[in-house]
């Protein structure tokens, strides 16, 4: 490539008219999907960085041990309800390196409550890569390090602590490998049962398709929330917390199912008539194959954004159980069971940290709009 | 006479999902191993009492709990004589609840029509909020008034209701002095009608209605604007523009009665997911309507008053859905009348 002086481009390799002009062109044309899908992807901004925020997120979420300074559960009796602390850099206009102030507490007799006041004499410096409570790294590998944790006779409670004394922001790590996993699994279970439902209403059609199709339209003319916290009541308090968790996002799963599955059935009834779809079956290929290899691959990328819509409202769902007291229950830590402390006007009004879990839960299903709004847009890369 | 054909067909329908519901409403009831009974008389026989264990057992004969599982089903919605003859929720019994030792028409009494009062109020404000905001944001689209109503209903969307109602209620007392918790003030509870008891109840409705609304006016409101968007693609509206019609009068005359069907249909779509929204707002807010109810009768396995309380929400959205049908049918003379998806 060189530059002439009137700043164009010009290619160096010698001009070869025996080369065909259309081989260019054929090469946009027999890239693979994914490419095109990616390219056009790439140019929906918002999407872009929602996807990269929120694969980040997930990226982290077995390593939080590491991250967080405390462990989930670990209580610090002095410090309840603890106002935020800060991480300063300058102590009397020096540069000292990141550091806290410690915080004193005081009893104050006319409220009874915990005043908390830090202490700007005595700069103490945080840690890093120190010994701490143990966790387990990516669910397998003990360890205790973490990478900072506070100061000696000092305390690091980033976004204040709760009415236990347990560090918020610690626990919002924390939280976040359940909020964000109950998602994952519910829709993986409203996936797998709306693909089926939906292919074979669709496929077969007949009395099986209206079957089906009454079953979706009563399930999605219900209210959801009122089944969810029904369904939720029935699952037993003797379970333990990760049954508990794993059969709420089952719940959320199944009655998200009958949007996805009514998608499916319109596009099959469309697509069933395809000629392809025709010389498949004369050929013998049972319905499960044509279903499977010809049928599904044709949306499966539309389905995907789809879900990916609907993941915020699994998200919600799961808050609003757990916030309620009937989804995930006490020594598991997600951002609804959190939101529990902040179920009151008096607590925000006083402690306002309590309610910080929001902050996150608001975020992330932004961030999936976003990125689900992206994908949709970017799909269809033959369309301009 | 067709439009009269197609409301007695959708109700026929909505009677037959209403009874498909009732099923599934009595088999989620009685998921939870034991029910309330069978669990207190285990407790009072643990602790020796046994004249409580007598009217427990009574109870039990009383509303046929220890017969099989479909003929308590049969009992319950009325289809079966129970120990005393026909009385099933079709009959008006609502059954008894065990928790609070009264008939359930009792407990529920008030919170019914405030229930439907806190949704209707909604309802309207999703229109009067989504309608001019969707026009204008598609009538300026991109520019500022798009861009910030796109953001307001993007945070209207991820923020969690209860959330919302929390961070309202602090400001609503704070800055507008709107009263805490409730649906009327504490001392018209109980009392008959008057002015100031409505007045009371209107004060009360703003921050519920705002907090159950705004999810579904931020949805209806992109909707809305993404249909207008459409039609003002159109080549009509080129011609009405080129022939010197003002814009608002354009704007109001043409395209937006085409993009005005799909808005009224879409409260079909969205009624279920609001009713969701009121029953966890009223809990979060302290709403005197069904859903407080609704979460004790859960957490202590109450399954009459649940039960009851389950179908009532769901006839509300069957009801809700069906007018918005009728509606719709009303005002587009091109949709077919029977079985619209058939």
């Amino acid at each position: 490539m060189t530059q002439l002086p009137d700043g164009r481009y010009v290619d160096d390799a010698p001009y070869d008219p025996g080369a065909s002009l259309q081989e260019l062109e054929r090469k946009d044309l027999d890239a693979p999907n994914w490419v095109l899908i990616w390219r056009k992807f790439k140019t929906h901004k918002l999407g872009l960085v929602s996807g990269a925020f929120l694969l980040f997120c997930y990226l982290l979420l077995p390593i939080v041990g590491f991250i967080a300074p405390y462990g989930p559960n670990q209580r610090h009796s002095e410090h309840l309800y603890s106002p935020p602390q800060s991480i300063n850099l300058f102590h009397e206009g020096k540069f000292i390196g990141p550091f806290v102030y410690p915080m004193t507490s005081e009893a104050d007799l006319e409220t009874f409550q915990w005043v908390f006041k830090p202490d700007y004499q005595t700069p103490m410096k945080l840690e890093f890569f120190c010994e701490g409570k143990e966790y387990n790294l990516f669910g397998l590998v003990p360890s205790d390090t973490h990478l900072f944790c506070a100061p000696e006779g000092s305390t690091l409670f980033l976004w204040g602590s709760d009415r236990l004394g347990r560090d918020v922001f610690s626990r919002i790590l924390y939280g976040a490998q359940l909020s964000l996993t109950v998602g994952l699994i519910g829709i993986s279970v409203s996936f797998v049962l709306g693909i089926f439902f939906g292919s074979i209403a669709g496929y077969f059609g007949g009395r099986i398709d209206w079957v089906i199709n009454r079953v979706i339209e009563i399930l999605r003319s219900l209210p959801e929330l009122p089944l969810w916290l029904a369904l939720s009541a029935a699952v037993p308090s003797n379970w333990s917390p990760v049954a508990v968790f794993f059969i709420i996002s089952v719940i959320l799963g199944i009655l998200d199912w009958p949007g996805l599955a009514r998608s499916v059935r319109a596009k099959f009834l469309s697509l069933r008539e395809e000629e392809y779809v025709r010389a498949a079956e004369m050929m013998g290929a049972s319905s499960g194959r044509v279903i499977r290899k010809h049928l599904l691959p044709n949306f499966m990328s539309h389905l995907i954004a789809s879900a990916t819509l609907s993941i915020p409202a699994m998200i919600l769902g799961e808050t609003a159980l757990s916030f309620l007291g009937l989804g995930l229950r006490a020594p598991a830590v997600s951002w609804g069971v959190m939101l529990n402390d902040a179920q009151n006007l008096a607590n925000i009004e006083i402690y306002p940290w309590t309610a910080i879990p929001m902050l996150p839960i608001i975020i992330i299903v932004l961030a999936f709009n976003f990125l689900g709004d992206g994908l949709r847009d970017s799909l269809d890369p033959y369309q301009q | 006479m067709e439009i009269l054909r197609y409301a007695i067909y959708r109700f026929g329908t909505m009677l037959l999902t209403l009874w498909v519901v009732s099923i599934l409403v009595f088999v989620i009831i009685n998921l939870p191993p034991g029910d309330y009974l069978s669990n207190q008389i285990a407790e009072l026989r643990a602790s020796g009492q046994s004249a409580g264990v007598a009217k427990a057992e009574f109870l039990r004969s009383e509303y046929a709990l220890d017969k099989p599982l479909w003929q308590q089903y049969l009992i319950w919605v009325g289809f079966l004589p129970g120990p005393h003859g026909f009385s099933g929720l079709i009959q008006g019994n609502f059954g008894w609840s065990f928790e609070f030792d009264l008939p359930v028409a009792e407990i529920v009494g008030d919170t019914l029509w405030l229930t439907v009062l806190v949704n209707l109020a909604a309802v309207l404000f999703v229109y009067m909020v989504a309608l001019p905001l969707g026009v204008l944001a598609a009538a300026r689209a991109r520019s500022w008034v798009d861009y910030t109503s796109a953001f307001v209903g993007y945070l209207g969307l991820a923020t969690p209701n209860f959330l919302l109602a929390l961070i309202l209620f602090y400001y609503g007392h704070r800055w507008f002095d709107l009263p805490i918790g409730g649906l009327m003030d504490p001392a018209f509870e109980g009392e008959p009608m008057s002015w100031d008891k409505v007045k009371s109840i209107l004060i009360h409705l703003i921050v519920p209605t705002f907090v159950i609304g705004t999810s579904g006016a931020s949805a209806m409101m992109q909707r809305l604007r993404a249909n207008m968007l459409d039609e003002l693609g159109k080549p009509y509206v080129e011609t009405a523009v080129a022939k010197g019609m003002s814009p608002s009068r354009m704007l109001a005359k043409y395209p937006l009665r085409v993009a005005f069907n799909p808005f009224v249909a879409d409260i079909g779509n969205l009624l279920p997911s609001m009713i969701s929204g009121s029953v966890l707002v009223s809990v979060v807010l302290g709403l005197q309507t069904i859903g407080p109810t609704l979460l004790t009768a859960l957490k202590t396995q109450d399954l009459f008053l649940s039960g009851f309380v389950l179908m009532f929400v769901a006839l509300l959205t069957l009801i809700g859905t069906m007018i918005s049908d009728v509606l719709l049918v009303l005002l587009d003379p091109r949709i077919r009348y029977e079985g619209r998806d058939a």
